[in-house]
């Protein structure tokens, strides 16, 4: 599948974001300063706005985005519109009864955290409910995308807890390292699915010549290439993708774990493992797409969906 | 309204014999001829006088070889929206763009409310969709809605372009609801199949494999036989033969 970067930059941005605000509601963070309350809502609406200002990016009609909230009975893509609109409709209120009457009571907080939950799965199921790209038609996908947005949140959290000189608590940091461990050893999990899954699908079952013999594809539809192919017969990564996973692994996984075991309350080196998660999941979100193969890709010259192929 | 519509009583769709498609690509070009002055935003090309030329159309036809040796065939495949029962490219889209006709089945896309995503296309296991370049909205065959129930044509023209136009009858359209229909006999009694069943999409378009080899019992005819009469005699002979020795 074509790597958008619209969609690279939506997905792993609004994640942070929504992973930062699910830690925040919960009243770990005193919010008692106005800077600091400043300082955290524009963190959080910075993130999940640019995200999702970024997901309409790759639209042919942006101006038209308001109707994408219609259709969530059937379409996880509508159903995460909605959903991000109810986040953030809530966390301006939390916001607003945190800068006027203080803390909102935890209640609140676990609802807007479960809302949080539900809009990160809803972002996975757009492409986990694709039967036709057979590697993210699998449970492991929106559990990765919960546990990356999870992970990434805390580093955050940990980050501004740091950063306005507030007090780390010890449990704090061993939930970070194991969501962080956690995250990329599933995904991990998730990359081995994809290497020795085989599809139900092949050139044979895509023309229905299986019975007459192997199918080749002799010659395309046409001379140059076509929107498909462009939107999902992208081929460059699969190359170096086992490099990429394990610079993803490097920068998402074991440079922050490094940072958040000897990093101490340094709000210099927690960003940079907030930096760090970042690039990691940058990668790892390229490779999402690049190594994925559309079964559409079959009708145009590959005789397998299998990755080695 | 995205989810899918009780299964209607009428199932409009295509009947492709691939034993007779000779891939002129005739369906292909009258498909875009009918349908960018009709139904929607006209179907715009890029660079089509330029080194890569692309556009959108809404019927394709690849060509496969299958098998080895003398039983092998190509194999010319045309292939367009599918009509699926269950269409994942409605259920799909988020805004309500792309519907599935409760009354005969025929999957469109209304335009003026497709943002342009592009998921069901991603959806769509067959590559039926493709993006509008100039338009940014969502382009497919709509069975040419505008012709089949158009009382200002001629009966016979009340057919999809593609079915009207192909020179070899390889295109049936009709009535996959109707057991009695031409369509449902010809593919009961060619074995009609679906492209990719494991996907789940129940395609109403159905596929007629090519018929099996006709085997040949004459076997006077054979090249060999034909190029010993080429062998040349008197004069030729002796020019053939000199000319072989000059090296």
């Amino acid at each position: 599948m074509h790597p958008a970067w619209s969609i690279i930059f939506f997905t792993s941005i609004s994640g942070l974001g929504l992973g930062l605000a699910g830690l925040i509601v919960l009243g770990l963070l005193d919010l008692s300063l106005f800077s600091h309350l400043l300082i955290a809502s524009s963190a959080v609406f910075g993130l999940i706005g640019a995200g999702l200002l970024s997901s309409t990016l790759h639209l042919g009609h942006p101006e038209r985005a308001w109707r994408a909230l219609s259709q969530w009975r059937s379409s996880w893509l509508s159903r995460e519109g909605v959903l991000a609109v109810l986040v953030l409709a809530s966390l301006a209120c939390w916001f607003l009864f945190t800068l006027f009457f203080g803390p909102p009571p935890l209640w609140c907080g676990i609802l807007i955290l479960l809302m949080i939950v539900a809009t990160v799965y809803a972002t996975s199921m757009i492409y986990g409910s694709l039967k036709t790209v057979a590697c993210w038609h699998h449970p492991l996908t929106p559990v990765c995308y919960l546990m990356f947005s999870a992970c990434g949140g805390s580093v955050a959290f940990l980050t501004m807890l740091a950063l306005f000189g507030q007090p780390t608590p010890q449990m704090l940091k061993e939930i970070t390292l194991t969501f962080l461990v956690g995250a990329w050893t599933l995904k991990y999990a998730w990359w081995w699915a994809l290497d020795n899954r085989g599809s139900a699908s092949n050139i044979e079952t895509a023309t229905g010549l299986g019975t007459i013999g192997k199918v080749r594809s002799l010659m395309p539809p046409h001379t140059s290439e076509n929107y498909l192919q462009k939107e999902m017969g992208f081929v460059v990564a699969r190359r170096h993708a086992i490099k990429l996973r394990y610079i993803s692994i490097f920068f998402g996984a074991l440079l922050p774990i490094v940072c958040v075991i000897f990093g101490g309350s340094s709000a210099g080196i927690l960003s940079m493992a907030t930096i760090f998660h970042m690039i990691g999941i940058f990668v790892e979100r390229w490779l999402f797409f690049a190594e994925a193969k559309h079964v559409v890709t079959l009708y145009y010259g590959d005789e397998q969906l299998s990755i080695s192929s | 309204m995205t989810s899918l519509p009780e299964p209607s009583a009428i199932k409009l769709g295509l009947v492709i014999d691939l034993d007779i498609c000779v891939g002129c690509q005739a369906c292909v070009v009258n498909c875009k001829e009918w349908n960018t002055s009709g139904y929607g935003a006209p179907l715009s090309d890029e660079s089509a006088y330029g080194a890569q030329p692309s556009g959108s159309w809404l019927n394709r036809v690849h060509a496969f070889e299958a098998g080895v040796g003398e039983d092998a065939k190509t194999v010319h495949f045309p292939k367009s929206c599918l009509h699926c029962e269950d269409a994942p490219c409605v259920t799909a889209c988020p805004t309500g763009a792309s519907f599935k006709r409760a009354e005969d089945g025929i999957v469109l896309v209304n335009e003026d409310w497709c943002i342009g995503c592009g998921l069901c296309a991603w959806s769509c296991p067959y590559g039926a969709r493709e993006m509008d370049p100039a338009e940014g909205v969502m382009k497919k065959c709509t069975l040419c809605v505008d012709r089949i129930y158009n009382e200002n044509l001629p009966e016979e023209d009340r057919v999809p372009a593609c079915v009207r136009t192909c020179p070899t009858n390889a295109r049936h359209f009709g009535d996959f609801g109707d057991p009695n229909s031409d369509v449902s006999i010809m593919v009961a009694e060619r074995g009609g199949y679906d492209l990719l069943p494991e996907q789940g999409t129940k395609p109403v378009n159905k596929y007629l494999p090519p018929r099996p080899r006709r085997q040949s019992n004459d076997e006077s005819v054979s090249l060999l036989a034909m190029a010993d009469v080429a062998t040349p005699k008197g004069f030729w002979r002796w020019m053939d033969s000199t000319l072989e020795k000059l090296g």
